[in-house]
């Protein structure tokens, strides 16, 4: 029994991982309709960061909870930057050509990021400060980290406050009129450049902000960090439902809960298979995802 | 008909290109395969190296780099050999990847023409590139794969480190012996030739001395997430546990292993030594390994190597460090007494080789291996670096 919620603790605690890389990804889906597969990317962007902010102020020597914040409030600015850049100059030009040019174009991007780094920053991987000394809590035999605890706060955090900002919020209004229709939006006087610009912004900090985090709870960063991590997220987003927001948690959950079962078999070798096998059986069966609604396509 | 004779030609014309084709190929090749073998002309002798720089096992490969670089230095500055000839070192990074490194000596041997070769670290690597070494009969030495098949892949291929049949039994003694276990877990990274032999040694030794060894649970190189299978192998409560991989994912198993409350020793062989260990931070405490050398060794082989080697590099060397400088001597050693820098040759001087190395007697036996004594080195981590403390040393046989 110990050892079941032992799984379940960890497997919860991998599953926030996804699920908060996955919820950038439903949210750029839903504003523009594209796959962004350099989320994924901009999620490594945002781990190494941190590292150089981190180790800047110095955080290994003296972890101090206030530089942690500092290290991730920066490293989401400076990706909600590389955001905004990379849809000016990849995804704008593009726009208004057909969706699979932005498909391939954001492959190109995710592409370019991943070995871009590896000539910036090496191929070697490299060791995340510990900012916050490790702190284990145990429940009668069940134990979990406070960096784990931390990434399903901040997780839910995100997935609540990005409800609030879609939904209850001028720019999300704005962002929910220029998802459902661009030119009409235009003509009733959105600033589409600007809100589609604010969605890349704000999708590329939460990505961040999951990259410090994972990398303050698993230590090692390199430039393809994102690649693996980034593809499991996206299905957990289509396993929930692409473009919604709670949909990317329980998608991200699922995951992670079923990864860690399998790894916990004899099977353990498999683990990767899990979530490309899901995605394949969600497309086949249930394409519009767990909490997704099924829409037709005007053609 | 005039029109089908007409195009019958130039068809007979293709079919002969393609014959001259093949046997210019053909030709080609097999001048290749003379010219790749050592010439022996004069001047400087040209070896190479390869190693994994960068990538995952960058440790590793900067490691044996400093190595390599401090005995060719030291021969070089000595007044070289075969009559004042020096050495020209050529270094090939393989990204740590099995391809790049057949890739690199084939690069090393076809193109640079070097007359022999140094390398790899990790077992799949040296793997990858030993049977081109053997092709075209240059000598390769590895200076730290210690799994079986690396030597065995043919006569060109040499080792100055300890094989992992007796390194298994090193640490099963230790473990049952000392640490006084009687279950043990063991991970094994199934992606690496390396680990998955060691596991089978240690499994076997361990039984052998009658303890339990539950089944022994795999992962992959790069993985970061080890709780799942920590966890079952917690529930199954071993008395120690034995991760048989390298460094990078051994640092991560030790820090999960204490997050899940696993205080048991743990225990790991050569493959723990590189830089990014640290990593597993206080962790790593009551984690052993076996290993090939010892800094505190008295011998004043040791200790010259230790202070000439901080004195280039500003650091301690590492037992990579240690067998990468012992792979040069020995191959000097070997053309010296050939008195050639010939293939063959210095293939049947290695065979004979019996010299002193750093890391202990370099005598090669029939299998072109060495027979050496193997330290266990207890894991500490002290002032935000690992030490590794001598603990005690285990003879062959």
């Amino acid at each position: 029994m110990e050892t079941f919620f032992q799984q379940l603790i960890n497997g919860l605690s991998l599953g926030a991982i996804y699920a908060l890389i996955a919820l950038g990804y439903t949210m750029v889906y839903g504003v523009l309709r594209l796959i962004n597969f350099a989320h994924g990317d901009v999620y490594m962007l945002g781990a190494f960061a941190g590292y150089f902010l981190a180790n800047a102020l110095q955080l290994d020597a003296n972890p101090s909870v206030v530089g942690t914040i500092a290290v991730t409030i920066g490293s989401m600015a400076i990706c909600a930057g590389i955001g905004v850049l990379i849809e000016r100059f990849a995804y704008r030009p593009v726009r208004h050509h057909s969706r699979l040019t932005s498909l391939i174009t954001a492959i190109g991007v995710s592409l370019l990021l991943e070995y871009g780094g590896q000539v910036v920053f090496g191929a070697t991987p490299r060791f995340f400060p510990q900012m916050i000394r490790s702190r284990i809590y145990s429940f009668g035999g069940v134990q979990i980290t406070n960096q784990s605890l931390l990434i399903i706060v901040v997780a839910v955090i995100v997935m609540f406050g990005l409800e609030f900002v879609v939904h209850r919020t001028k720019i999300g209004k704005a962002m929910r009129a220029t998802s459902f229709n661009l030119s009409v939006a235009k003509l009733m006087g959105i600033n589409t450049d600007f809100v589609i610009a604010f969605t890349f912004a704000l999708g590329s900090a939460l990505a961040a902000a999951g990259g410090v985090m994972v990398a303050l709870a698993i230590p090692r960063i390199d430039p393809l960090m994102g690649l693996m991590t980034g593809l499991k997220a996206f299905v957990a987003a289509v396993l929930g439902g692409i473009g919604n927001i709670p949909g990317a948690m329980v998608g991200g959950v699922l995951i992670g809960l079923m990864e860690t079962w399998l790894g916990a078999t004899a099977y353990s070798t498999y683990r990767d298979a899990v979530a490309f096998s899901v995605l394949i059986l969600i497309l086949l069966f249930r394409p519009a995802g767990i909490l997704g609604t099924a829409t037709i396509e005007k053609v | 008909m005039g029109s089908g004779a007409h195009s019958r030609r130039p068809r007979r014309t293709s079919r002969i290109g393609v014959l001259l084709v093949v046997a210019i190929l053909a030709v080609a090749s097999a001048c290749e395969r003379r010219q790749g073998a050592a010439s022996d002309s004069g001047g400087e002798i040209v070896i190479g190296m390869y190693g994994s720089l960068t990538g995952d096992g960058a440790s590793f490969g900067q490691s044996s780099k400093e190595g390599t670089e401090l005995a060719v230095e030291e021969i070089n500055a000595a007044g070289g050999l075969l009559g004042g000839r020096k050495f020209k070192l050529l270094i090939e990074d393989d990204q740590s990847k099995p391809e790049e490194a057949s890739n690199a000596v084939t690069k090393l041997i076809s193109q640079d023409r070097v007359v022999a070769v140094l390398g790899e670290v990790a077992s799949r690597r040296s793997l990858a590139a030993a049977p081109i070494a053997q092709r075209f009969q240059v000598p390769m030495i590895t200076p730290s794969s210690t799994n079986e098949r690396v030597t065995e892949v043919g006569d060109y291929i040499f080792r100055v480190c300890f094989i992992d049949p007796f390194q298994g039994e090193v640490l099963a003694k230790f473990a049952f012996n000392d640490l006084k276990a009687t279950k043990v877990a063991v991970l094994k990274d199934i992606q690496q030739d390396y680990s998955v032999g060691l596991t089978d040694s240690i499994v076997s030794h361990f039984k052998a001395l009658g303890g339990e060894v539950l089944d022994p649970v795999s992962y992959t190189s790069g993985d970061s997430d080890f709780k799942a299978i920590l966890t079952q192998v917690r529930s199954q409560k071993p008395d120690a546990v034995f991760v048989t991989g390298y460094y990078p994912e051994a640092a991560i198993i030790t820090r999960q292993a204490r997050e899940l409350g696993m205080t048991m020793p743990m225990l790991g062989g050569d493959g723990w030594v590189g830089d990014a260990l640290k990593n597993g931070r206080e962790a790593l405490k009551n984690t052993y390994i076996s290993n090939h050398y010892s800094g505190d060794n008295p011998d004043p082989l040791v200790q010259t190597f230790r202070k000439s080697y901080r004195a280039r590099f500003t650091r301690e060397p590492d037992s990579i460090a240690a067998l990468a400088y012992d792979a040069v001597k020995l191959l000097a050693d070997a053309m010296t007494r050939a008195g050639s820098t010939e293939g063959p040759k210095v293939r049947d001087a290695l065979a004979k080789a019996d010299l002193p190395g750093v890391t202990g007697q370099l005598k090669m036996n029939a299998k072109r291996n060495v027979d050496k004594p193997a330290v266990i080195q207890e894991v500490t981590f002290v002032d935000g670096d690992v030490k590794f403390v001598y603990k005690a040393t285990i003879n062959p046989g």
